[in-house]
């Protein structure tokens, strides 16, 4: 065999006995014919190229991220635990200087959970990425990345949990909101006030090939890493863009997902959706293996590939264009546009329904992020579900000041337990958790 | 009677066991440029006085194809490979000649792109241009569905002998390593026909009419004309023949750390609940991983010969072995020099060997009793790190379940057991490294010969049963078979099994000897659209490697 020209760290964990039922697209079956490609394949027998086994992640490394529902236990199967293991295995790989690059083949995905987790939303419960990066953050120290989500549904949750940080930048293209579940994703949803221009969407029209996505990876999000100069850059790599894809509209290819890797040359990629499982996976992984590893993909082609059939209409590629600079110059003016918006505030206040698809349930929730001149400020949470439920969470940030601690920690001892029906504390300073 | 006969690199150990009995041992040294006549001579010498028709049968392990292979003195291959799209293919080219040919089969195994019949003729053209009898034709995905490559084989069959078809050397995925294993089964064949003619035509002159059946790496056995069909199973069976002779002088049902400690190297191995540890894929021979099932062994450059330097103010053990001890004449100080200082050995020139852990101490400031046994101390200490390190990757590899992830078995040796020249010296220091029992049995000298003869005849199958295509498919077996749209896997574990001891039985397995398992089973429910389209099978069942029949005499010390 060959060598790679990265050492790449493969955590592939199909979790063949694991399903939301056994008709969902989340079932035992989703990543069977991507392991028959990968063994066929001879993979594993590529110098430079190791495989890992996920860890079981533990409820405090939730706790960090989410404000789960009643609590931890109740809204997780152990498949999730080691989804998000999985991630934190692959992460750990290249911190420790094992491998070069990593990317995590694990399920359920995550991007859909968002900081308050009542239950399942977009097969979501808690959110891989995150709760990966904020473990890594924990044990090996602050680091400045970048989130490009690169699934066909707009990564709400993720959004949402790094929506008032700025060291964090998140990057989602996806399926205008208005033609997809979960519906949002707008331009305009541009972070809260101390993270304001770090949260960047991109939402792409019904029918968008391999030249519209390469073209906003060029003309967008690659000018926009390289001013933001990250220390990471994480692949949220859905495989739901592709053309196969049964639940969404667009165009793009296995070679497409290839050629994306390896132009954004992410540190580390971690499944998200992608259920054309037989058409589509085993073709997708393939590519974006071979890309990590800097190995030729040109030979990489689903069975049904027709080059003249997924080429891009030219109003699309108009379209995109325009799309692009728009967002280009909104980051451009993030400063001009912050201060504009946020002129003389002291909180920030927003409030949103959401819907979990999957399990039903409807939450009303009021967020209110601190305006502080020393830190990101802190920020709480209020929320109620129909199922009963009436949470209060407050959150002190990383890089909280010590007056954002003190009443973080102030709010949560003199909030009346009688108002809520759960009351938490994440002081991510001190990395601890109170219920 | 039970005859076995391995072969290894030097010597020739020819056993009869009768009754779980050993009734006669010799040893001959190998002449490498006629090992048939090697055989030969010590088959003659071992049996000189025996009742020839007693013989209930006879088995070899060999270094036949092994020596070809790693001696380069292979027949040209020319290799028609189809590789559809993925990787790059340039490092496939393993043939004398290689011709890619284009058409393509997926992971259902649905014809996608038709074969070019003019590109595999013109393939076929220059290997006979190049003079090339040997083929191997190997397509993607060929487990899943044969049709290519049995069509490409029909059409070389009345110009080439042999022509290997890739899916039927192995059931498993990885295309690489069934091109790797097919071009070196067409590789040998010659070599090792050549050899099993002059057996039989030996065997024939002489009267003895006992089945002869050839040891594999996996430590079972397959009979001459399975072994003639494929001739690539029959490489590095020594490793696999110490394995079973270990297990034979020393029976345990426990996890097991089993060494084999010669004059270089070391091999080790691992049973866990008695049952042998297999390589995941296959074995890796020169330069090409295959799918060849073997014993999982890892040998380390270990032994009592191997010579030791002072390297930063530490002893430095092997991994090369520079020529005999130093009490037998040679140039470096060795662990069997130790042995002899410390009395632990008999044998050798007492200076000498006093002189050699002199040279040693004089750099470490240390007695020469004290080097000495720092020397066996450092050796013990090496096999731990070794063993430690292969326990730990055996028990990280890749898991596919949360079930196995959460409680899945991992090797935890409760025992240790050595066979080999520094056995009992080193007893007593891997019992205090390890902390564990070890043991050795006294006829550790024949171990290889005894573990060839009394190994059984293995199989594995690896089978697919796909409802929404309607096909069973096991493809070493060249089974494809129609399913119902209702096959459930009960169904296909009975019939798995079934077919299992069938193959077992044509590979030469006596009834009352199988024994029959399933290894590894699943069933994935497939779903096209909102609806269930079929159950997607997936089976591994073996014949579990074992003993002929217990071996009752020798003392375990
Ligand atoms: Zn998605
Ligand atoms: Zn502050």
């Amino acid at each position: 065999m060959f060598k790679a020209k990265n050492r790449l760290g493969l955590v592939f964990f199909p979790a063949f006995d694991w399903a939301i039922s056994s008709t969902h697209p989340e079932r035992e079956e989703r990543l069977l014919y991507t392991q028959d490609q990968i063994f066929e394949e001879g993979i594993e027998d590529i110098d430079g190229i190791h495989f890992y086994n996920p860890i079981v992640a533990e409820e405090r490394d939730i706790e960090r991220v989410h404000f789960c529902v009643p609590d931890v236990k109740t809204r997780l199967t152990k498949s999730h635990f080691i989804s998000v293991g999985g991630a934190i295995r692959a992460f750990k790989s290249i911190m420790d200087g094992e491998v070069d690059k990593a990317f995590a083949l694990v399920r359920p995905p995550g991007h859909h959970a968002h900081r308050v987790v009542y239950g399942d939303r977009g097969f979501c419960v808690v959110n891989v990425e995150a709760v990966m990066l904020e473990k890594i953050r924990q044990e090996y120290g602050d680091l400045r990345v970048a989130i490009v989500d690169t699934d066909c549904h707009h990564g709400d949750g993720t959004q949402d949990i790094y929506w008032n940080d700025k060291d964090t930048l998140f990057i989602s293209f996806h399926q205008d909101g208005r033609t997809l579940y979960p519906g949002t994703g707008f331009m305009d949803e541009f972070g809260g006030p101390s993270g304001y221009g770090y949260n960047i969407n991109i939402p792409l029209p019904p029918g968008t090939g391999n030249e519209g996505f390469l073209y906003v990876l060029d003309n967008v999000v690659l000018p926009i890493l390289d001013e933001y100069k990250p220390d990471i850059i994480i692949n949220s790599a859905g495989q739901d863009n592709h053309y196969t894809d049964p639940i969404t509209n667009m165009n793009f290819t296995a070679k497409g997902y290839a050629e994306l890797n390896h132009r954004l040359d992410p540190d580390i990629a971690v499944l998200e959706g992608g259920y054309s499982i037989e058409g589509a996976l085993p073709y997708i992984n393939l590519g974006i293996i071979l890309a990590m590893a800097g190995i030729d993909y040109s030979h990489v082609m689903e069975p049904d590939y027709d080059e003249e059939k997924l080429r891009q209409p030219m109003d699309i590629t108009e379209y995109i264009k325009e799309l692009s600079d728009t967002v280009y110059d909104r980051w451009k003016n993030r400063y001009e546009l912050s201060r504009h918006n946020l002129k003389d505030t002291d909180v920030v206040e927003r409030s949103r329904q959401i819907f979990y698809d999957t399990d039903r349930i409807l939450e009303e929730q009021t967020q209110r992020f601190r305006v502080c001149r020393h830190c990101s400020g802190l920020n709480t949470v209020e929320s109620r579900s129909s199922t009963g439920y009436n949470i209060f969470g407050i959150t002190i940030p990383r890089d909280a000041c010590s007056k954002c601690i003190d009443d973080g920690h102030k709010l949560y001892k003199n909030t009346p337990s009688g108002r809520y029906s759960n009351i938490y504390l994440q002081d991510r300073v001190n990395d601890e958790f109170f219920k | 009677m039970i005859v076995g006969l391995d072969m290894g690199g030097t010597h020739i150990d020819g056993v009869i066991v009768e009754d779980g009995k050993i009734i006669n041992t010799v040893k001959k040294p190998t002449n490498r440029d006629n090992l048939f006549e090697s055989i030969w001579t010590t088959l003659e010498e071992l049996l000189s006085g025996y009742d020839k028709s007693n013989i209930r049968r006879i088995n070899l392990s060999t270094t036949v194809s092994t020596n070809a292979i790693v001696e380069g003195k292979t027949s040209p291959v020319g290799m028609i490979i189809q590789s559809g799209p993925g990787l790059p293919t340039d490092f496939l080219a393993c043939g004398d000649e290689n011709v890619f040919i284009s058409g393509y089969i997926d992971h259902r195994g649905t014809v996608v792109k038709e074969l070019d019949l003019e590109e595999v003729e013109r393939g076929l053209k220059l290997f006979k241009e190049k003079g090339i009898e040997s083929c191997g034709v190997v397509t993607k995905f060929s487990t899943r569905n044969p049709s290519h490559e049995l069509v490409i084989k029909e059409m070389a069959e009345k110009d080439f002998n042999p022509v290997t078809m890739g899916h039927s050397m192995s059931g498993k995925l990885n295309f690489p390593r069934r091109v790797y294993t097919s071009y070196l089964n067409s590789a040998v064949y010659d070599t090792f026909n050549e050899f099993a003619d002059n057996i039989k035509k030996s065997m024939e002159r002489e009267g003895i009419d006992a089945p002869l059946f050839v040891l594999k790496a996996d430590g079972g056995t397959m009979n001459l004309s399975t072994a003639e069909e494929k001739p690539v199973e029959t490489i590095l069976s020594g490793p696999a023949a110490s394995f079973m002779g270990i297990n034979a002088m020393l029976k345990t049902d426990r996890d097991a750390l089993l060494l084999d400690i010669g004059g270089t190297t070391t091999d080790i191995f691992f049973l866990a609940d008695g049952i042998p540890l297999f390589e995941p894929l296959g074995i890796k021979i020169d330069r090409y991983k295959t799918l060849v099932r073997a014993i999982y062994s890892y040998s380390i450059g270990l032994g009592g010969d191997s010579s030791i330097k002072v390297e930063d103010g530490k002893l430095k053990i092997g991994p090369k072995r520079e020529g005999r001890p130093y009490a037998f004449g040679g140039p470096m100080p060795t662990p069997t020099d130790a042995m002899i200082v410390l009395d632990l050995i008999e044998d050798g020139d007492r200076d000498k060997a006093h002189k050699a852990m002199d040279i040693l101490g004089k750099e470490l400031g240390l007695s020469i009793e004290d080097v000495a046994k720092k020397v066996l101390d450092t050796m013990g200490g090496i096999i731990k790190h070794e063993v430690d390190g292969l326990l730990y990757e055996i028990n990280s590899h890749p898991v596919y379940t949360v079930e196995e992830l959460l409680y899945g078995k991992e090797v935890q040796p409760e025992v240790i057991n050595i066979i080999g020249g520094p056995a009992k010296v080193l007893k007593p220091i891997l019992e205090e490294k390890f902390k564990l029992p070890c043991h050795y049995p006294e006829n550790y000298h024949i171990a290889n010969a005894v573990g060839a003869a009394l190994a059984k005849t293995t199989t594995e199958i690896t089978m697919v049963a796909d409802t929404a295509r309607g096909i069973l498919s096991v493809p070493e077996l060249e089974v494809y078979e129609k399913i119902s749209r209702h096959y459930t896997l009960d169904s296909a574990r009975d019939r798995a099994l079934q077919l299992l001891e069938e193959s077992a039985l044509s590979l030469g397995a006596k009834e009352d000897e199988l024994e029959l398992e399933v290894t590894e089973e699943s069933v994935f429910n497939m779903v096209r659209g909102f609806f269930t389209s079929g159950q997607n099978i997936r089976i591994k069942a073996q014949v579990k490697p074992g003993l002929i029949q217990e071996l009752r005499s020798d003392r375990v010390v």
